[in-house]
């Protein structure tokens, strides 16, 4: 398999001097053509700040990023970003074929083929009925698969997403999560996907990069041994499924800092690792609910 | 009940409170005539030549100031709103400028420009210039970071973020700042025409006849022949603007009360 994606010392800093603010310290990955690479890494770590170095938006301080062997100035041309905001990310004076068009303005001449392939993008994502509707009048699901559609439609060598499903209900981020499987499976798409959230890496990804907490750097690269067909309910209950999350829930418990002030009573109470990850895991589901019920 | 009929019943009850006052004799029917006898004028003014020139040239002196308006806060406003340094180095003046009501301006502009149909354009688009400009620099300080970097991310060089993103986005917010500008043009042309002693124009027709013949009848219905027109423009752009921007949220917030 050729590399699409190859990130080598890629480090970036806010600001100057000793007030700087370093949010990703000498990250080096690769992603192979055709793979979906999920990163995942708790709140606040710089995941976003590295995906913004790879789509270009970004200048990084050091290290580079190159794309199918080209090295990445400015913003590529054949990348595409998801991200999680979709009510912020849809040009809301534009239709949905407005917006899934928008990128294709200056990649295609001709109007009638830009309206074709805002067409299939759209059939895609399962919208071709929602084209001369307007953002504000679609579900946030239904929003963010014209996001996913307006990328698709660029035909991207690289498909980037921050935490794409994270605005979204439970049940819709479900139903997202089978929607990329499975347009990925028909178009052979590269993805790199940043979440958040343990299960959902597992779930998504070809393979998993786990990042440590700010400074981000890479902690782990799992390979996900699950089967190209996955289902929400047998994949999540599967052994292997379990185990690969209670690993990477492991690797980000232990690679927190230690607290500043003492732990509450429950917390200081643990000892055993096991205990701990669980722990961990707990307050992920929580903190995935609290988003939804928002 | 349609709308259009509840809205009318405000304006039903207050000419009834007007007639009422003249009739129960609560105010002297000449300094207050009853509505009756002012639409009575009305028609006839309508149907005089004079009035309806009066009333034009009212028309094309508003017309013209809003458009000068447009055609100079338009670029201002994108110019200063896109270059901080332009916007702080002018900000102590047009903050200086801005709140001098243009009325104090009239003696000057009879000394500089007389008391024909320049000057009320000149004051009418001093006037109305402000809402525009200031609602496209506030907009553009408001656009949605993210919306720029998905314009980026998708390969558009800074120039074309501006005219696909910024001034679409831009746009809605302008249009209400000429909504209020339509308003304030319309009031400061009938009070340059009424105070620098216009010879033509609806405000010039007011005090003409209230100096003259001191005909409260014909000075009250010239009022409300502006008060119409207004009333016109303001619905016209509100609808037009309702249609335009069915995707703003300021619009849609409106449309739906």
């Amino acid at each position: 398999m050729s590399t699409m994606l190859e990130v080598r010392g890629l480090a970036h800093r806010y600001g100057a001097g000793p007030d700087a603010h370093v949010a990703v310290e000498d990250l080096a990955f690769t992603v192979a053509k055709d793979e979906l690479a999920c990163i995942v890494g708790p709140s606040g770590c710089g995941k976003s700040t590295l995906l913004r170095c790879i789509a270009g938006l970004i200048k990084p301080s050091a290290g580079e990023v190159s794309l199918h062997g080209d090295r990445v100035v400015g913003v590529p041309d054949d990348l595409a970003v998801v991200f999680q905001d979709y009510s912020r990310s849809l040009f809301p004076w534009l239709s949905v074929r407005g917006n899934v068009e928008f990128p294709l303005r200056t990649r295609v001449g001709s109007r009638a083929e830009r309206r074709a392939r805002a067409q299939e993008a759209l059939g895609w994502v399962g919208l071709s009925d929602a084209a001369n509707k307007y953002p504000w009048q679609l579900s946030g699901g239904m929003q963010q698969r014209v996001s996913i559609a307006r990328a698709l439609a660029t035909r991207p060598a690289l498909l980037l997403m921050d935490e794409p499903f994270a605005s979204v209900d439970a049940q819709t981020r479900a139903d997202l999560e089978d929607l990329l499987l499975r347009v990925r499976r028909d178009h052979g798409s590269t993805v790199l996907l940043v979440t958040h959230d343990i299960d959902e890496s597992v779930y998504l990804g070809d393979r998993v990069l786990v990042l440590s907490k700010s400074p981000a750097s890479i902690v782990a690269d799992l390979k996900v041994d699950l089967p190209a067909d996955r289902d929400q309910i047998s994949t999540r209950g599967s052994s292997t499924f379990v185990e690969l999350r209670t690993e990477i829930a492991r690797l980000l418990h232990d690679r927190q800092p230690a607290p500043a002030e003492p732990a509450p009573a429950a917390a200081s109470a643990s000892s055993s690792d096991e205990l701990a990850a669980e722990r961990f895991l707990a307050a992920e589901r929580e903190e995935a609910h609290q988003k939804t019920a928002t | 009940m349609r709308p259009v009929y509840r809205n009318l019943i405000g304006l039903a009850g207050f000419f009834l409170i007007w007639e009422g006052v003249g009739r129960v004799g609560l105010v002297d029917p000449t300094s207050l005539p009853p509505p009756s006898e002012v639409a009575g004028t009305l028609v006839g003014l309508l149907g005089q030549e004079s009035f309806i020139r009066d009333v034009i040239a009212t028309m094309l002196a508003w017309l013209i100031a809003l458009g000068i308006s447009i055609a100079v806060a338009v670029p201002a406003g994108l110019l200063l709103g896109s270059l901080p340094w332009l916007r702080s180095s002018t900000r102590v003046l047009i903050e200086f400028l801005r709140p001098i009501p243009p009325v104090a301006l009239i003696p000057l502009i009879i000394l500089t420009i007389g008391s024909g149909p320049d000057a009320k354009i000149t004051l009418a688009f001093y006037a109305s210039v402000w809402p525009i400009l200031f609602n496209i620099i506030y907009a553009l300080d408001d656009i949605d970071p993210l919306l720029l970097d998905t314009a980026r991310s998708f390969g558009n060089s800074r120039a074309r973020v501006l005219a696909t993103v910024a001034l679409p986005h831009v746009a809605p917010f302008a249009y209400t700042g000429l909504r209020l500008s339509a308003a304030i043009a319309l009031i400061v042309t009938v009070s340059t025409e009424y105070l620098a002693g216009s010879q033509i124009g609806v405000g010039a027709f007011i005090i003409d006849e209230y100096i003259a013949i001191g005909g409260m009848d014909e000075v009250l219905a010239g009022t409300v022949v502006i008060g119409f027109v207004g009333y016109l423009v303001n619905e016209g752009l509100e609808r037009a603007g309702n249609r335009m921007f069915r995707w703003s949220d300021t619009t849609r917030a409106e449309a739906l009360t």
